[in-house]
């Protein structure tokens, strides 16, 4: 072997022993990055301030009315917020309806606070600036204070079990312009949009870490995000028929999902990208 | 009027742990509405921490600031029960204040 070829060999051998050291440093995969910078966030969530927001909307008498939330029943009696969270949806005898928190939410600033119904829906999300919703101020202070609490949806409830029956159908039901079913994204493992991972919902472990995470902060939108908004974006993005907010059907996949959260600690108002 | 800011000051050893959210848009200037406008630069300019009556943080931040900015910093010789007061003022001269108690 001539002695160039020799010495360029040895150098490609020398150069790619670097190569391991720093690509053993440097390997980041992009899901660990994203990690990372979940991790880097995770201290100091803004959804800190709605939820002071949504504290002070539940204390203080509002609507025509001038009720405060202090009536509100969330099912564990009129005005308890603790823990609530963590067990809706459930069946309410007073609407003879099972809700979310957010369908909850519209119904007591209807019937007791006085709002028409119009009103109460006329900012159903908002837009990260000056357009505020209600329900994601008091969605972020609901919600925070169910944190730690074991998810425990009723599903023994008769009604309730209904709907997640009839969520766990929608969840795998094909339709719309592209033939497509929550479950094409979030049937399996290793799914992604983008760089983004998709929980695998359809699997139990998927679900749980998933659904205690929302609501959460949307950094790329400066604004916190219900339930309601997850779903309702999820069907824009499947081209669906826009989802009514507190419609049955956005209950009843919430029912589901919450459903089979159960049992997992609940850990929300989470921050996310 | 803007929203008040969360703040949480603790004692750690001999040293007080500040973290503070602020409510604000920071608005960098660079973005355009939906009709193709420039959205015009909203950001808080001055932030200054009192601990009682003595400075301990001025920061002069710009537009790269994110919006609803977390700061988070470390100052010694504070106390339990001690006063930790903080302000912004932010490009349209509006500012506000808040305070909180060391725990």
């Amino acid at each position: 072997m001539p002695s160039t070829m020799r010495r360029r060999l040895a150098a490609l051998a020398s150069a790619s022993a670097l190569a391991l050291v720093f690509g053993g440093a440097f390997a980041q995969s992009t899901e660990e990055g994203i990690a990372q910078y979940r991790e880097a966030l995770q201290d100091g969530n803004p959804a800190e301030l709605w939820e002071a927001r949504g504290e002070e909307m539940w204390k203080k008498p509002r609507g025509p009315k001038q009720v405060s939330f202090a009536a509100c029943d969330l099912g564990l009696g009129p005005g308890v917020v603790k823990g609530a969270y963590a067990q809706m949806p459930r069946y309410f005898p007073d609407a003879n309806r099972v809700m979310d928190l957010e369908t909850r939410l519209l119904w007591c600033m209807v019937h007791q606070q006085g709002y028409t119904e119009a009103d109460a829906t006329k900012i159903k999300f908002g837009d990260g600036g000056s357009k505020r919703s209600d329900y994601e101020a008091l969605g972020a202070y609901v919600a925070s204070q169910s944190r730690g609490v074991k998810m425990n949806v009723p599903l023994d409830e008769p009604h309730v079990r209904d709907m997640f029956h009839l969520g766990e159908r929608m969840f795998f039901f094909r339709g719309g312009t592209h033939d497509f079913a929550c479950a094409t994204c979030h049937g399996d493992d290793g799914k992604r949009i983008r760089l983004q991972d998709l929980p695998n919902l359809s699997k139990v472990e998927g679900a749980r870490k998933a659904y205690t995470t929302w609501p959460a902060y949307r950094v790329s939108q400066g604004e916190v995000r219900t339930f309601q908004w997850r779903l309702n974006d999820c069907f824009r993005q499947q081209r669906f028929p826009e989802l009514e907010f507190g419609s049955d059907a956005s209950i009843a996949l919430t029912a589901y999902l919450a459903g089979r959260a159960n049992g997992a600690e609940y850990n929300g108002p989470a921050i996310k990208r | 009027m803007a929203d008040p800011m969360k703040i949480r000051a603790n004692l750690t050893g001999d040293s007080t742990e500040v973290k503070v959210l602020m409510s604000h848009e920071m608005e960098t200037g660079q973005r355009k509405d939906g009709q193709g406008k420039p959205i015009p630069a909203w950001f808080i300019q001055n932030v200054k921490v009192m601990h009682n009556d003595k400075v301990v943080l001025t920061a002069q931040w710009g537009p790269a600031v994110a919006k609803n900015p977390f700061l988070s910093f470390k100052f010694k010789g504070g106390a339990k029960g001690d006063k930790v007061r903080i302000t912004w003022t932010d490009n349209h001269n509006d500012t506000r204040t808040d305070e909180t108690t060391i725990g």
